[in-house]
């Protein structure tokens, strides 16, 4: 046999060899050169499972919770473990029919695979989730988890508070990829405002999963995890039995109230009507009520005390005298004979409608019997001070002094989506008057009026500036944070600094200010607002409304305006009540101040109050406008509808109101031509412009 | 095994012996870490012979038992039986054809009672014996091309009959033969001119078909220009080059094409493919597609490939501890247990782990050489190189396929995957050689 062949073998191990060092090189690539396998295996089979900590709760000033947490339940399903259940049995329990079961399965199939869970019906009433807890050993595969949800005990305050929602992409990009889908975060009110501080901080879980996703352990025994913090509680100023007595004086009116602590800045109270109640917008029919209130024309989401603008009127009256005795060209006995009109600037406006000689003698009287002619006169002194010499430089001067006083600025309240309010400057005048206007031109300027707009916030804290003799707090919700940190103390930095704007006004310009309404109280048009042992402060306003609907200017019932501090030498509460299309100031505004002042100082409430009360809570108020905007509105979306979708679901419940269409078909859907824009009467686009720029007449 | 008892012991390879129990144990804990799940009673799983770490242990236990029976048996039971042993080997193969279980994928199974039989698995040990006995026969010319033929046919009939049962993995490794007939003589040329074609059908599936093309005649012309010397003297070469030119490119633009079209299946096409990185070309698609009459979706055919790259590749330099491997525990590397056995290693030892084992593996084949060339007879050396070829093309192929060097067919590894026909499989090959090498003194016929 061939022994030559010998030398073969060592051939033959060569070849070993050599596919050994390959093997081995590339063993070598993968598991020490390469790096990134270790990453793909972790993808691959770690789970970080987000632990989300408790919200922070949101207490009043006495300590009552207003914001709190609560469980609700989902219920789920992993339908793989779907077997032998009675299904007509389950299907009567939570109300739905067998096809809607048999969808429902495979929907979760298709989205989650049969073997991992998902949500079968979510947010289940407790009614519900009482029923299938009796019962839930006959349903395997069926299991509820718990879901947090944020409740709002004293079924109070939603414009205040809040509500949290699910991070929309434009929330998660500015998060810088914090928030991830399905996240919720605060959307308004305080829960935007304190997101930060009411979240906490999340934790991580990691979590062992296999080839098919499911979850099957701890990994590395939880080493790497992190816990979560709980979020931290709010103190606010709020008063929560003031609020809710504020709000049910509010039920079927458009406007705001707002109560301060003049002492500190604190917000006690703040309503804007139409009010809603914030535990509509969680639990199971939350978007519903959501979508439902988006689309009401009466705005009831948005907060009218920061966001709606109003014509002071004469509630503005106390800050143009101020202003006037500062600049010196008037002193408190000034006097200003009044006959009815004021005829200075010759056409005879505006009108008053105190008469008589004397009722504006000096400072006092003039704001006590609240004369026109007087306060258009010295916004006039104020403007043309020959100091200033012009018009332009004067009006600068006194508009300054108005941003002093919080108005045309924003205040900056912890909420988000607070007005400037409207003080316009000298261009827009002289872009209306091609440059030439006088202080004749914006006259009503002075008594609150021309194109003046203050949000109820800004006329409350400038109550505060005048009860306070020249300075203030902003304005804010939250008194302390618990465990406060040292990024809550800046964030809180700037509510606790005393703003002295104003203190330069004199001492004696303050009290003739103050005293005059104080008589406005006592023997003026607020009379309505006197409570025994107090002396309240006060000023009224009316302002006249108009609107425009289809095409004519109509006349509303006049805006009704009050503000108002108590005591007089000690004050403890600022009040700014504004209620749209109510009538005068001291109807609706004054009787509302002054249940407030009673509640607040005196915890009770006199019998003529308990009175006032239930008579103001009941008057429906609501402009009868609405409903026809109202009308235009949906009608315009269902044509609109129409037109994009050609679906005239919508669209059929206008049509059958409008006399000029035939009977419409009810299976056949309508072709676009037949329809023309006038026969379902939809809102035109330059009235549409209208209503919404025009923020006090319908905000 | 017993030391005490002389007759037995004398004259075994003891360090081989060590190296098997090595393996084994090996193979028992990589089988217990890829199925043991939390909380499983381990003692009772062994009583109960339930989990696959317990039967796998039985089955080694089997396997010793078989191991002392062929230590105890007559070297020269194995030549005087060898070939009625290969005939009836053949016979079970066809058996199968009848008589196979209905397995998705597979035709080479019969079922006897709770026992799944593979032939095609341990046909390869009456081949390895039926051809050492063919070599060693002292009529036999191995310079001979009718010697090479009969020899080469022992070796591949078993193999044709395993790629008609769809088990062409099995068949492949009766290639590995050829290294015994290298041993004995076949001429170099044979070996040289399969690597250059496996080299071509490489070239073939990496680079577009015309650009291999011109890459083949720029080699031809440069190859003439070397040699234009010896041109002008012998004009015969010209045209030798000429004709390795047409075959290379007749292989490369017919011959793989027409086999990848009309033989091979798309199943192993798209392997093939995944190993090299490529997608399948469309070509192939529509030839399957038309075939089966059934549209053909790319299907993520580099599934296994590639979770098993990540399950080696996060073993890092260290591995991640027994128990703590999350892409094998978890059942992300699919066949973990039998093909894939290699991921658990990879990923609970690392790269040190799996270069001890890959040494281990060295030492075993270098070792089995080493007493081939000790034997005075032709039979056991003959055999000794058969159990190295069948050996080293396991471990090769089912490491490389694991690693993504090698098209992924279903293999076992040696000792280590879990599976009875396997493991007694490969300890009766080695123990025969054992016992062979026992009596390297005598001359079997």
């Amino acid at each position: 046999m061939p022994v030559f062949n010998q030398s073969r073998s060592r051939i033959i191990r060569l070849i070993f060899l050599i596919a050994f060092v390959v093997i081995i090189a590339q063993l070598f690539y993968l598991q020490v050169v390469e790096g990134k396998y270790r990453q793909l295996a972790m993808d691959n089979a770690v789970y970080p499972k987000i632990i989300y900590p408790e919200r922070g709760i949101i207490f009043d000033r006495n300590g009552k919770a207003i914001l709190n947490n609560t469980i609700i339940y989902d219920l789920m399903v992993t339908p793989a473990e779907v077997k032998g259940i009675d299904t007509l049995e389950f299907c009567r329990m939570l109300n739905m029919d067998t096809a809607d079961f048999k969808k429902k399965i495979l929907e979760a199939k298709l989205k989650n695979t049969a073997v991992r869970p998902s949500v079968f019906k979510g947010l289940l009433t407790a009614d519900l989730q009482a029923k299938f807890e009796e019962s839930s050993w006959k349903y395997p595969g069926f299991y509820l988890v718990e879901r947090p949800l944020r409740i709002y005990p004293f079924n109070a305050a939603a414009h205040i508070l809040g509500y949290i929602k699910e991070a929309d992409p434009r929330d998660i990009e500015r998060s810088g990829n914090y928030y991830r889908m399905g996240d919720y975060i605060g959307k308004s009110g305080l829960e935007a405002y304190y997101e930060k501080v009411l979240m906490g901080q999340r934790g991580v879980q990691y979590l062992i999963k296999d080839n098919k996703n499911r979850l099957v352990g701890n990994y590395e025994n939880g080493a790497f995890d992190t816990a979560a913090t709980a979020g931290r509680g709010l103190r606010t100023y709020i008063d929560i039995e003031l609020q809710q007595l504020a709000e049910k004086l509010m039920t079927n009116k458009v406007g705001a109230v707002v109560a301060l602590d003049p002492k500190t800045g604190g917000i006690l109270t703040m309503v804007s009507g139409p009010n809603f109640n914030p535990n509509d917008l969680t639990g199971p029919d939350g978007s519903k009520n959501f979508s439902r209130m988006t689309l009401d024309v009466t705005g009831p989401m948005l907060n009218r005390a920061i966001g709606g603008l109003y014509e002071p009127g004469s509630t503005f009256k106390p800050l143009g005298a101020l202003i006037a005795l500062n600049e010196g060209v008037i002193t408190p006995s000034y006097g200003f004979p009044c006959g009815g009109r004021y005829t200075l600037c010759g056409h005879g406006k505006p009108a008053c409608t105190h008469a008589g000689g004397g009722h504006a003698d000096n400072v006092r009287l003039s704001i006590a019997n609240s004369c026109n002619s007087y306060y258009a006169h010295i916004y006039r002194l104020t403007v043309d001070n020959p100091k200033y010499g012009g018009v332009r430089k004067g009006y600068e001067v006194w508009r300054h002094y108005l941003n002093e006083f919080g108005l045309g600025v924003r205040l900056g309240v912890d909420l988000p989506g607070e007005s400037t309010g409207r003080v316009y400057d000298g261009s827009v005048y002289d872009k209306e008057n091609n440059g030439h206007w006088t202080s004749c031109t914006n006259l009503t300027l002075g008594i609150g009026q021309d194109k003046m707009g203050t949000t109820a916030l800004q006329m409350a804290n400038a109550m505060c500036i005048v009860a306070n003799k020249g300075y203030y707090y902003t304005p804010h919700f939250v008194k302390k944070i618990d465990g406060e940190s040292e990024a809550d103390t800046t964030l809180m930095s700037k509510f606790r600094i005393k703003h002295e704007v104003l203190t330069r006004i004199p001492d004696t310009a303050y009290r003739a200010v103050i005293e005059g309404m104080h008589d406005v109280v006592k023997f003026g048009t607020a009379r309505i607002a006197q409570i025994p042992n107090i002396d309240v402060c006060a000023k009224t306003g009316t302002a006249e409304t108009y609107t425009i609907l289809d095409r004519q200017r109509i006349k509303l019932p006049n805006n009704s305006m009050f503000v108002c501090f108590a005591p007089k030498d000690n004050p403890k509460i600022a009040v700014a009540v504004f209620v749209q299309n109510a009538g005068y100031g001291a109807t609706w505004g004054g009787p509302i101040a002054r249940i407030m002042i009673e509640k607040y100082l005196n915890d009770t409430l006199m019998k003529k109050s308990e009175a006032d009360v239930d008579r103001i809570s009941k008057a429906n108020l609501m402009p009868a406008y609405f409903k026809r905007v109202q009308y235009k509105e949906d009608s315009a979306r269902a044509y609109k509808w129409y037109n994009d979708y050609k679906d005239s679901t919508l669209i059929k419940k206008f049509l059958r109101l409008t006399t000029s269409i035939k009977p419409v078909n009810k299976e056949q859907p309508l072709p676009a031509k037949e329809i023309s824009r006038k026969e379902v009467l939809a809102l035109l686009p330059d009235e549409k412009q209208f209503y919404r720029s025009g923020e006090n007449k319908l905000a | 095994m017993n030391d005490r008892n002389p007759a037995i012991s004398k004259g075994i390879d003891w360090s081989i012996v060590w190296i098997y129990l090595a393996l084994v144990a090996i193979g028992l804990t990589a089988i217990f870490a890829a199925t043991y799940k939390e909380g499983d009673p381990f003692f009772q799983s062994f009583l109960r012979f339930k989990t696959d770490y317990s039967k796998q242990f039985y089955f080694f236990v089997v396997s010793l038992l078989l191991a002392l029976f062929l230590l105890l048996t007559d070297s020269k039971f194995f030549t005087a039986t060898a070939n009625l042993l290969y005939v009836f080997g053949i016979f079970t193969l066809l058996l199968v054809f009848p008589f196979h279980t209905n397995i998705s994928g597979t035709k080479s199974i019969i079922k006897l009672g709770a026992f799944n039989f593979q032939p095609a698995e341990f046909c390869k040990l009456f081949v390895c014996l039926a051809l050492a006995k063919y070599l060693s026969r002292p009529e036999t010319d191995f310079s001979k091309t009718r010697s090479q033929l009969i020899a080469a046919g022992i070796a591949l009939f078993p193999a044709v009959l395993a790629i008609m049962q769809s088990e062409t993995g099995l068949a492949l490794v009766y290639f590995s033969f050829f290294i015994v007939m290298y041993r004995e003589g076949l001429p170099s040329g044979i070996l040289v001119v399969g690597f250059s074609v496996a080299a071509l059908i490489v070239a073939t599936l990496i680079f577009e078909k015309f650009t291999l093309a011109v890459i083949l005649t720029v080699i031809a012309a440069l190859a003439l220009y070397i040699m234009r010397r010896q041109l002008k003297r012998n004009r015969s070469i010209f045209l030798r080059v000429a004709l390795l030119w047409a075959i290379c490119v007749g292989i490369q633009l017919y011959a793989v094409p027409f086999a990848f079209k009309h033989v091979l299946k798309l199943y192993q096409i798209e392997r093939i493919y995944s190993t090299v990185g490529k997608e399948v070309p469309s070509e192939y698609l529509q030839a399957h597609q038309t075939e089966t009459g059934k549209e053909v979706k790319k299907k993520d055919t580099d599934y296994n490939v590639r979770q098993s790259k990540i399950a080696i590749g996060s073993g890092q330099l260290f591995g991640k501890g027994l128990l703590k491997a999350t892409q094998t525990r978890y059942d992300f590397v699919p066949e973990q247990r039998t093909d894939f056995i290699f991921c658990t290693i990879g990923e609970g030892f690392g790269f040190t782990g799996s270069f001890i084992l890959l040494a281990i593996y060295l030492l075993l084949l270098f070792r089995i050489v080493t007493i081939a060339e000790r034997q005075r007879s032709v039979f056991s050396r003959c055999y000794a190189y058969g159990v190295a070829a069948v050996f080293f093309f396991h471990i090769a192929i089912n490491i490389a396929m694991t690693v993504g060097l090698a098209p992924v067919i279903g293999i076992p590894l040696p000792f280590i995957s879990y599976g009875g026909t396997s493991l007694l499989t490969f300890t009766i090959l080695l123990f025969i050689l054992i016992r062979l090498d026992a009596d390297r003194q005598m001359v079997l016929r």
